[in-house]
Formats: structure tokens, sequence, C-alpha cells
């Protein structure tokens, strides 16, 4: 047994990991079941890491500290997470963007940008596939080996001790240690429907369709602890036309809050105003979810479909309701209803989306509670919505040595995880924009160090600094 | 994919295909950083054809959103922009010749551009050796006037003139139809102190849109700088050789001091250093786009390509040749050759690559007043 350190996974905390063991002396080898062109899982879809700071960065601006930081993540997760893991991100977020950026990846300078993130986030220049091309030159150029096409099927573990991991084609690769970094199973829609029941067989996957959970299903069922519940995942709506997967950031739809949404039978079902939209958008996936058919319909007008940014499909457009109602297979009369109806319960006067403008219908059920106007200038516009799924929560328990967890709370003697599939432990539930490439690399560094550690081959200086009191 | 496209606003398949990836790009914006081509894509939301002649003459061809691109081969929105700005650039450059007719050099500009100076080279080589008493020809001629014993100064100068007149109005006009078709406006000075800079410094092949990203791909994903220093080389280079020819011009009509000049004086100095390096530049930019990644090539234009950089590094290279050996017996067939080279490179200008420089600087200037005064 040769090698010292299988990474499975090629995405941020895969790389994230790899890198450390091989600045420490470890052989590496990183695995991905994608072709070489398709890598790294979701990190080639996303585009920004959130990180702690005291002071304005090159990357980032003003200051964002670890008590805002650490109150953001209580606030969405409802307290659901492991306060000592949680508390060891976010201290490890601060140093990562210049740890990325030794290691070749460029960000935006700060100050720039279509999202007002600035201060929290720091934004890769090209977005998360560059990030990986640069990590992977860097890995390549220290030595790390890489696979392609490899996809794992089971691992085979023995008492907490893996001494074996399959790929579909039988061959077992085998290695002192292996790190996990093989993503969630959002990919995977008949796992999914134990949680969700068939509504989840119409869900579109907003990112690879490799995350099928093998590895996390294998873990799960030889004893590793298990963190998140199954129903638990991340999901949008975005439109209806988007790929089965890997549809990404383009397909999603940001005109919700400046028209209607309606249900498969032309009924309105959720209050379309309730906040600004990044802080409702994540809440959408579940409730066309539980939709009819999983489907709806975002209505607008020419006024409301300037308001947001382009999507990349060509809106459906009609210069009547009824005619649009045709296009999108609705029916005509029942959507007429809808519309008059809340154009009827509409207030006058102009509508302000800089702010939560409290412009709302009454007398309707649901109210429109923020940014009603009339649905009335022609040409109408509809989007087809379906819930998009972004990432899923459940995954296996670790420590704060990223090492996996068993059913007996004792460590794995070789198993570690990063990423998505111990994201849940941290995360488990809602959502912070970027937080899941924060856990990525902080635990893939850490499962990295770790590693290494207990391989004897500690000659890494970068990682083992003592976190923030 | 025909949902991505379905207001067609397009005229050519190159112009559509631009419509369309741009319609993914803008809703994505992961590239925003790179240059200054999505930074305009944002400020709009449907794309005329006048915006993707815009858009496409902003574009290096670096391949940089490519290699970054989630949405490229293989994934089914197959999005390539560089191969699409490309196609789209090299239709703009017909789109917007002077006069109509000569629009369809560029449909086969490098068999047209390398015929022409195959056909200006004999004809002037056969001219000279008829005209010209081949005592006069093969002779050695040393001091001022050398060259003009050959051929008179009048025509030697006069030819290029006429030609400059033409290619003067041809560039107006093709400015001008730029200018139409993509609705751009005048930013005021600030915003041409701002193109003037990116063309001087070619900030968008830098790898940001601060010239400062650790450049651009080349053979793959990984970054170099060396396309835009090879740029540097051979603009620079044509620069210095262009000051040289106006010293020389100053030196005949104003001090009354007839070429060849000795070899330290500023129109030789000029000469010889801008043509070295623009014979560098121009083999460095040969083999840059040689090594260049194939899937950000697009190959039906490669053709005009190779063949300006190849005419260019005649002119430098032949330049330098006749002032080695300007004191021989074989001054005047080098002579002859320079003369042809140069003639039909001014002869082709506004139907070769060189018009990248002009709608490139249109397109900056563009972008500079679109950006407005925050830059």
């Amino acid at each position: 047994m040769g090698l010292d350190v299988l990474v499975i996974g090629a995405g941020n905390a895969g790389l994230c990991a790899a890198i450390t063991a091989v600045e420490a002396g470890c052989s590496v080898l990183v695995i991905d079941a994608a072709q070489k062109d398709m890598r790294g899982g979701n990190t080639r879809h996303t585009r920004n890491l959130r990180a702690m700071h005291d002071a304005p960065t090159d990357v980032l601006t003003d200051a964002y500290s670890f008590e805002e930081y650490f109150d953001d993540l209580m606030r969405v997760t409802k307290g659901l997470t492991n306060r000592e893991l949680a508390r060891l991100t976010l201290e490890k977020s601060a140093e990562l963007t210049a740890w990325l950026g030794e290691r070749g990846v460029r960000f935006q300078p700060a100050l720039s940008g279509t999202l007002n993130l600035g201060r929290t986030n720091a934004f890769f220049l090209g977005g998360g596939r560059a990030l990986l091309n640069s990590l992977c030159h860097h890995a390549e150029d220290l030595g790390v080996a890489f696979r392609y096409e490899a996809e794992v099927t089971e691992l085979k573990m023995d008492d907490g001790f893996c001494h074996g991991v399959v790929l579909t084609d039988g061959e077992v690769l085998s290695a002192k240690r292996v790190i996990i970094t093989a993503g969630g199973f959002e990919a995977n829609l008949e796992w999914l429907a134990e949680g969700w029941g068939d509504a989840a067989r119409n869900f579109l996957v907003r990112g690879t369709p490799h995350n099928r959970g093998a590895v996390l299903k294998s873990l799960l069922d030889q004893g590793a602890r298990k963190v998140g519940e199954l129903d638990q995942c991340h999901a949008v709506a975005i439109d209806a036309r988007a790929p089965l997967t890997d549809g990404g950031i383009a397909s999603r739809i940001d005109g919700v809050p400046f028209g209607l949404v309606i249900n498969r039978n032309a009924e309105r079902f959720y209050d379309e105003g309730e906040d600004f939209w990044p802080k409702r958008y994540a809440i959408w996936g579940r409730l066309v979810a539980g939709q009819p058919d999983q489907v709806a319909y975002a209505i607008l007008d020419a006024e409301g479909v300037s308001r947001f940014m382009p999507s990349v499909f060509t809106p459906i457009s009609a210069d009547t309701i009824e005619d649009l109602a045709d296009k999108l297979g609705l029916d005509a009369a029942a959507t007429r209803r809808t519309v008059d109806a809340f154009n009827a319960a509409c207030p006058d006067g102009p509508i302000d989306q800089s702010i939560l403008d409290g412009q709302s219908t009454s007398g309707l059920t649901p109210e429109k509670t923020n940014w009603a106007a009339r649905i009335e200038t022609p040409p109408f516009t509809g989007y087809p919505l379906r819930p998009g799924i972004t990432f899923t929560y459940m995954g296996v328990e670790v420590n704060d040595r990223a090492e996996i967890l068993m059913e007996d709370g004792r460590p794995s003697r070789n198993l570690y995880a990063a990423g998505e599939v111990m994201a849940g432990n941290v995360l488990g539930q809602g959502y912070l924009a970027g937080i899941g490439m924060t856990i990525g690399g902080v635990f893939g560094r850490i499962a990295g160090a770790e590693a290494a550690l207990r391989l004897n081959r500690p000659n890494n200086s970068t990682v083992t600094t003592k976190a923030r009191a | 994919m025909n949902d991505i496209n379905l207001i067609n606003l397009a005229e050519s398949d190159a112009d559509r295909e631009v419509a369309r990836i741009m319609q993914i790009c803008n809703a994505c914006r992961y590239c925003e950083g790179f240059c200054a081509v999505f930074p305009a894509m944002e400020r709009r939301r449907l794309f005329t054809t006048g915006d993707t002649a815009y858009l496409s003459n902003l574009c290096h061809n670096c391949g940089a959103c490519y290699h970054a691109c989630q949405y490229a081969p293989p994934h089914e929105f197959a999005v390539n922009a560089p191969v699409a700005l490309a196609l789209r650039r090299a239709e703009s450059y017909e789109q917007f010749a002077w006069p109509r007719p000569m629009a369809r050099v560029f449909q086969a500009n490098a068999m047209v551009v390398s015929l022409i100076t195959t056909v200006v080279l004999i004809v002037i080589l056969g001219v000279m050796l008829a005209l010209i008493n081949p005592a006069l020809f093969w002779g050695v001629h040393l001091g001022e006037g050398a060259f003009y014993r050959i051929m008179p100064h009048t025509i030697m100068a006069g030819i290029p003139m006429a030609i400059s007149g033409f290619v003067i109005i041809a560039f107006i006009q093709g400015w001008r139809r730029y200018w139409r078709a993509t609705g751009a406006r005048w930013g005021g000075w600030n915003a041409f102190t701002d193109a003037v800079s990116a063309t001087m410094s070619l900030r968008y092949l830098g790898g940001d849109n601060n010239g400062k990203g650790g450049g651009c791909p080349g053979e793959t994903d990984r970054l170099s700088n060396r396309r835009r220093h090879y740029h540097h080389l051979t603009f620079y280079g044509f620069m210095l050789c262009f000051a040289s020819t106006s010293t020389g011009t100053i030196y005949h009509y104003l001090l009354g001091r007839e070429a060849p000049y000795g070899y330290f004086e500023l129109p030789v100095v000029l000469g010889t250093v801008g043509g070295i390096i623009l014979c560098l530049g121009t083999a460095g930019l040969w083999r840059e786009k040689r090594r260049m990644d194939p899937v950000v090539k697009a190959f039906s234009t490669l053709g005009m390509d190779y063949v300006f950089i190849g005419l260019l590094f005649w002119v430098s290279a032949t330049g330098l040749l006749l002032l080695a050996v300007r004191e021989t017996g074989l001054m005047g067939l080098t002579l002859a050759i320079h003369l042809g080279v140069v003639y039909a490179f001014f002869l082709v200008l506004p139907y070769s690559k060189f018009v990248h420089g002009l709608y490139r600087f249109a397109a900056l200037l563009q972008s500079a007043e679109e950006t407005g005064p925050s830059r």
C-alpha cells in the first residue's frame, strides 16, 4: 500500500485537502467521477466564499467580525449547528482567501461585482471553475496525481477503517488515509424520493449529475454517524426549461417579487413580496415542490420584467393575459380571474424595489405584502418554475480534525470528510451565501493536515496555526 | 436550446451565436472581472447586430472565459465565447469595409492578401528591372541620394502617398460605419484618454479588468503574458518604424538631406531598433497563435491573422536587409523587394487584419464612454 492519501472528489474541499497533504510531503491521488472538463462537482457552479475579516482586505471591504458571522449562522440555521465546528470554520475562514491566493486562485478586487456581497464574500475571478483550474495546476505542479471518470461505488470498511475504495469497473484503490470530499446526493432523485415522496422526481438538479451519494451511502451503511435529515435540501425555484442537471446559476428566475406566482390551477399560493429576494429565493423551491406536479408560473408585465437580472431562457410573452395563459398551458379564464383579483387588490402608486415598500394588496389570500403593482402593461411575460435542488444537508458527522465519527462516537482510524458531505455539521439548515465553499476550504485543509500529521509528515506550517482565541 | 434566443435580432449565424451566448453569459456573469466584454454585456439585455459587433471588437480571443465557463462544452449550452466573438469580429470587418465591393476581400483574406503582395512585388521588380539600366540597378551606390539614383524620390514616395490618401478615406468610412452600426457615442476626453491607455497597455489582455491579473491563457488554461508582450513589441516596433519614416521625411524636406542616412542618425536608429523588435514581436505572435489552445481558435479566421503577421514581419525584415546590403551591389534588388512589400502592405491595409486596431480602439472608446467617469 504505497499511496499515502487518496482524495475522493476534485472539488474545492478535495483540492484544498490534496494540496495541504502534498505540501506536507504525502503522496496524493485525487479521483473524480466526472470527465476532466466537468470535474470538481458543484464547485464549478460556485463563485464566492464567505470570510471573516477585521479590516478591509484586497478582496473584501470593511469588516465582518466573528460575532456578526456567528450571529448570521445562528440565525439561518436556527441554532441547528455544531457550535464547536462552526466556531472553527469561522475562525479559519479568515486566512482562506490568502491561502488560496498563494496557490494561484485569483479573486475579483473588493468593491466590484454584480451582487452586493463585497463585504462578506470574496468572489473568484471567473467563478468556481477558474478556482478549480488554478488549484489543479498548483496540485499537479506539486506532484498530486489525478484520475478522472473514476466513480466510486463503495468503500470496503472494517471497524471504521477503510482498506479499499471500489470503482465502478471493480478496481479497488487503497491508501493509508482516505479523504471523502464526494459531495452530497442531490442528483440521486430516487434517494431524495425516500424523504420527499414522488415530488422529488420532478426536481431539477442545479449542479453536477455526479453527486449521487454512493460514498455517503456506503459510509452510513457501514456505521458512520449521520448528521442532518434525508428530506432537508436547499432548493430554489428555477426556470422549468433548465436542463435536468448542471443548469447552474443561469437558470434562476429573480422576478418573483415583481409579479405574481400561480400554480397549475392558476391559483396564487404564497406572498411573493414577503421579503427581499436574496432572503426568500431559497424557500421557493420548497413552495413550488408543494404544488400539483411541482410546477408554478411567474407572471409579470412589461414593467415588472425590467426590474430584475435577465435569465437565460427567453421569457414567454403575449399581448394579453389569455394568450399568455394559452402559451403556458394554463386555463385562460382562470388565469384572467386571478390576475384581475390581484389587480383589484393592488394599491395605487409606484413601488420601490430598493426597500420593503409596504405596497401591499388588501383582501387577498394570500396577500402580497410588498411591491404589489398591477399586472397591466403589455406585453405580459411568464416563466415556468420548477424546484431546482442545489445541495443536500444529510452527511456524516466529523470532529474538529475532520475525522469521520462512527456510531459509537469514536473517530474512524483513517477516514476524513470535508465539503458538502459533512457541511451539515455546520449548516444544519438554511443557507448563508458562500459558506459552503468556506466549510469545504476549511475542512479540506484540516483533513489534509490531519492525514499528514497522522502519517508523521507534519512539516506543514501553514495549516496548523492555532485557531483564533 | 431554441429557448435561449427566441428574440431574434440577428442578421447572420455568427451574429445569432454571439447573441445566444451573451444571453447565457448575462444570466451568469461569473466572468465579469476578466475584461471589458462582460461589463459591456451587463449594460444590455438584448443583443442587436450593432451590439455583437461592439462586443466582438472588445474581445482579444484570449480564452480565459472559455476555461472558466461552467457552460462550455460538453455542457449542452455549448458556450464558447472566444470562438463566437472571433467569428463575429471577422464578419464585422467585412460589414464595415469601404468601398462595399471590397468587403469580399475579407472572405478569402489570406489568399487575396498573399496574391496582392505577390503581384505588387513582381510588378515593382519587373518594372524596375525593365526600366533601370542594369549597371545602375546592380551597381554600388554610396553617399546621399544613393537610393534615388535607382528610383527617383518623387516616385518612391509618391506611390505610398497616393495609396495613403485612399487608405485614410477607407479608414474614415470604416470607422463611420462602425460608429453608426453600434450606436457608439463620444464620451469626452476622459473616455478618450482611458481608451488610449487601455490600447497602449493592452489592459484587457492582462487577465483582469485592471490589466494586473497575471495574464491570459495561451496553450492551455495556464496564464501567461507572452501574447501581450509580443503584441507590445509588434505595436511599438511598428510605431518606431513609423517614426523612422516620419523623421526621414523631415530630414528630406525640412533639412534638405537625402537618404541613406548614417547608422547613428535618427531615422536609421529608429528604423533599426523598430525593425528588430517588430521582427521579434511578429515572430512571437506567430508562435503564440500556433500554440494557442485549439478549442478557442476560430479556424476560419486564422488565415487573415497569419498573413498579416507575416506581411508585417517581411516589411521589417526586408528593411533590415536593405540596411545590411545598402553599400553593396545587392542594394537595387533588395530595395525593389522592400518597396514591393511595403507598397503591398499599404495597399491591403484597409482589407487586412490591420483594421482590428481601428475597430478595437472604437470599441474601447465606446466602452469607456459607457463606463462613465468612475474609472
